[in-house]
């Protein structure tokens, strides 16, 4: 009870009475840190469900184009990652700081892999002009049906890339002037009608994914930060709450995927 | 201890401009908050005092529409997000939770202070974005005006909104984690102040209501700077929506900022009446239920808003219901009045005015609850007129009436007590004369956020400007007051007015760097035993 507490291990704060009351404290900082999260997304999952009610039809076509394989296996990829985030809490656990270190670069690198396969795909959207909004004036969103229909139209051309647009009409993509999309015989050739709110699943399609790769960047510079405390000898059996908790929160991104994929890619 | 003046204590301990920057001491941060929030208040009530004084006259006489929708949206930002959410909270609560719990700091300190940085960040955007040509959406951003239509940099203050509520959530978390683990050895959740209470209800709301807000935000950005639509008409998306996210934190917000001013009020009421509070677990436990009943009620907001009609009834009969807790309170501090004896001092003149103006701005919510009298009121000076009450009568009296009471225990001196009333009362009647006439105005059916109105209502306009005037007055005199009061001799004492409570009972005036000399053991029966005066009666006991 009194202020010298000469028996404290170093990394115990002082305003802590002993570890179990400081490890008590941050765990539970966590999981409410944990719970703002849950409503940070809920929000967009909110509006989500909002337009599902309001345009089921465009969620159905919106989502023929997100390749499910794709889907899948970034799943199992961040599901590997969650798994060798748990293999670093465990060497932590066992006092085996290049334990830590490895596993951590190997979540750090199916993340990676994650990024790079989100990349592909959204890449793809640009190669289809479904990217909404201004990002890209020179691309902008541009409906041309389903994959289905598309692909059913023959338009389709695999070998030079997705350029399912008619190859008789004017010119290329790479030579038709921004805004020339919208031009009559080019929209009568190239454009299909846009089902309601087919933007919206877009607008929310980028909006959740890219938050949730937001969040798995800030995951990537945790990772680093605590390859670095490891490195420098920070932990030891007794105390590594920085890689615990990494975890937890590298659980949470996860399971916020699980749930984006079915939403976005399969129903 | 305290017999000794040049103490050492958190304040002179260390003095560079660099030790209250970096501090992580709950109590510094307390301070830099105090100061920063009256600065934004002091910006927030100019703002009130242009269009005050613009709407004397029926017509356009000293500003345009534009620059008129300007200075209410500023006043609206600035004194919601940066004045009335951390008020209470992030002063008093942060000065007065450790000390109240009888422990060192926070559980999260370095935490605490980046939220001090997030909070002056966001009002620095906030304020960059009114420098930069000011923005004219409201302080609600309805869409698709605040997406498609505004003028303005819409992006950079719903920014500075999106990092302002992170600081309310960081802070938020820090209180309950503390609430939960930190409690000094025998002091259990029903021996807890009640301020620590209603800080732990608050900040419950902080934790899982802010993170709306801020997604909202996200996407309103999102919408405005990259042409994204999820709230846009003309892609199919939904502007109601926005206002269903947007309230979906912003009513509870409104608990945000009110409920930490009853904690303030149950330690007044309670000390000046010199009685245990009546109906203790009652009070604790009906900032919890105002909390929960808060999540469910936004939807009053959508009254007249293509909401259906169920929906509507459903929303009115949830408001309804959000008066028990609060009428709850409202009769136990009256009957912890009755039968005591009541000292009239100026932290005890804030705190009967609170339950008088606040009687007032909780009986018109009712009003407004109700579906068809509703369509009638919405988007009128009754509104207006009911949450100034809430917020102002509510909300800046008890932050008032904390203040004075604290203020010894804060700064170690005492303010000139006659002053303070004189404060206090002229604020009380300024206050009255100010928003009473908008009642009467907005039943008769003027709308909000108009500069021009027919003649007939000039009257009614000029008596609310008469009253700004003294009301600003009343705020001058209080100022100065506490400031003057800062330079006066630290005599105190450790407990002025002989209250219960740990940092009245243990802790110096103004505390150790520490707080406590010796941590704190609760022995207490129950929470405000002034029945006992062996706890508040050894002045000067060694600590």
């Amino acid at each position: 009870m009194s202020h010298e507490n000469t028996d404290a291990p170093p990394y115990q704060q002082h305003f802590f009475e002993n570890m179990q009351q400081q490890n008590q404290a941050t765990m539970f900082g966590i999981w409410l840190f944990m719970a703002q999260e849950i409503l940070f997304f809920g929000g967009l999952f909110g509006a989500y469900t909002w337009y599902r009610i309001n345009y089921p039809e465009a969620y159905e076509a919106g989502s023929s184009w997100l390749d499910p394989k794709l889907g899948l296996l970034n799943t199992v990829v961040l599901i590997a990652s969650s798994l060798t985030v748990v293999f670093s809490v465990h060497a932590a656990r066992q006092g085996r700081k290049n334990g830590i270190i490895l596993w951590l670069v190997a979540t750090l690198i199916l993340g990676g892999v994650f990024m790079g396969i989100k990349t592909v795909e959204y890449g793809a959207k640009y190669d289809h002009s479904l990217i909404p909004g201004k990002i890209f004036p020179e691309n902008p969103f541009n409906w041309h049906g389903t994959k289905e229909q598309v692909e059913a139209a023959g338009h389709a051309d695999h070998s030079t890339g997705l350029k399912y647009y008619d190859k008789a009409s004017e010119g290329t993509k790479g030579n038709i002037k921004p805004g020339a999309w919208a031009s009559d015989t080019y929209v009568k050739k190239t454009q299909v009608a846009e089902p309601k709110g087919i933007q919206i699943y877009y607008c929310l399609y980028f909006a959740m994914t890219g938050m949730h790769a937001l969040h798995m960047i800030i995951g990537a510079g945790i990772i680093i930060w605590i390859c670095i405390l490891a490195h420098r000898g920070r932990f030891n059996k007794e105390y590594y709450p920085h890689v615990e908790y990494f975890g937890l929160y590298w659980h949470f991104v996860d399971i916020v995927w699980i749930f984006l994929f079915p939403l976005l890619y399969l129903i | 201890m305290s017999e000794a003046v040049t103490a050492k204590n958190y304040l002179n301990h260390e003095s560079t401009i660099k030790s209250w920057l970096l501090t992580v001491d709950h109590k510094r941060i307390g301070v830099m908050y105090l100061i920063s929030i009256i600065v934004f208040f002091t910006i927030g009530s100019f703002a009130a005092a242009l269009f005050r004084l613009e709407l004397m006259t029926p017509d356009a006489n000293i500003l345009q529409h534009e620059t008129y929708n300007k200075l209410f949206t500023m006043h609206g930002v600035v004194m919601i997000f940066f004045f009335l959410v951390p008020s209470v909270p992030a002063v008093l609560g942060n000065f007065l939770l450790p000390l109240m719990l009888g422990t060192k700091d926070v559980a999260f300190p370095r935490l605490n202070l980046a939220s001090w940085y997030l909070f002056m960040t966001g009002g620095m955007l906030a304020l960059g974005a009114v420098i930069l040509g000011g923005i004219d959406t409201g302080w609600t951003f309805y869409t698709p005006y605040s997406s498609t239509y505004a003028n303005g940099n819409v992006i950079m203050a719903a920014f500075g909104v999106f990092v302002t509520g992170f600081s309310s959530i960081l802070t938020g978390l820090n209180f309950v984690v503390t609430i939960h683990k930190m409690r000094a050895p025998g002091l259990n959740w029903f021996k807890l102040p009640l301020f620590v209470w209603a800080q732990y209800a608050t900040s419950i709301i902080m934790v899982l209501g802010t993170p709306v807000i801020a997604i909202t935000m996200v996407l309103i950005i999102l919408e405005r700077g990259l042409g994204i639509g999820i709230f846009n008409p003309a892609l199919g998306g939904d502007p109601v929506l926005f206002q269903h996210l947007f309230w979906f934190y912003s009513h509870p917000a409104v608990y945000i900022m009110i409920l930490p001013g009853f904690g303030v009020i149950s330690e007044v009421i309670a000390c000046f009446s010199r009685k245990r509070i009546f109906g203790y677990e009652f009070i604790a436990l009906s900032s919890l239920a105002i909390a929960f009943i808060g999540f469910f009620v936004w939807g009053h907001h959508l009254f007249v808003s293509s909401q259906s009609i169920y929906a509507g009834m459903i929303f009115s009969i949830l408001s309804f219901t959000v008066g028990i807790p609060t009428a709850i309170k409202i009769f136990n501090w009256v009957a912890t009045l009755y039968g005591g004896s009541i000292k009239m001092t100026t932290p005890m003149i804030y705190a009967l005015g609170f339950i008088g103006l606040f009687l007032v701005g909780g009986l018109t919510g009712l009003y407004l609850a109700t579906l068809a009298i509703d369509v009638h009121l919405h988007d009128t000076y009754f509104v207006v007129a009911h949450f100034h009450y809430v917020m102002v009568g509510g909300m800046v009296f008890a932050w008032l009436c904390g203040l004075h009471f604290w203020w010894p225990k804060m700064f170690g001196v005492m303010y000139n007590e006659a002053a303070a009333k004189v404060a206090a009362i002229t604020i009380f009647i300024g206050f009255n004369l100010t928003f009473f006439p908008q009642f009467i105005l907005g039943y008769m059916g003027m709308p909000r956020r108009y500069h021009t109105y027919p003649e007939e209502w000039q009257v009614l306009h000029v008596l609310s400007t008469a009253g700004a005037t003294v009301l600003a007055f009343g705020f001058t005199v209080f100022f100065i007051t506490m400031f003057v009061s800062l330079f006066g001799k630290k005599d105190a004492g450790r407990n002025p007015w002989q209250a219960t409570g740990l940092e009245w009972t243990h802790a110096d005036s103004p505390p150790d760097p520490h707080n406590f000399l010796e941590d704190p053991k609760v022995t207490i029966r129950y929470a405000y035993d002034y029945e006992d005066e062996s706890l508040y009666a050894e002045e000067g006991k060694e600590g």
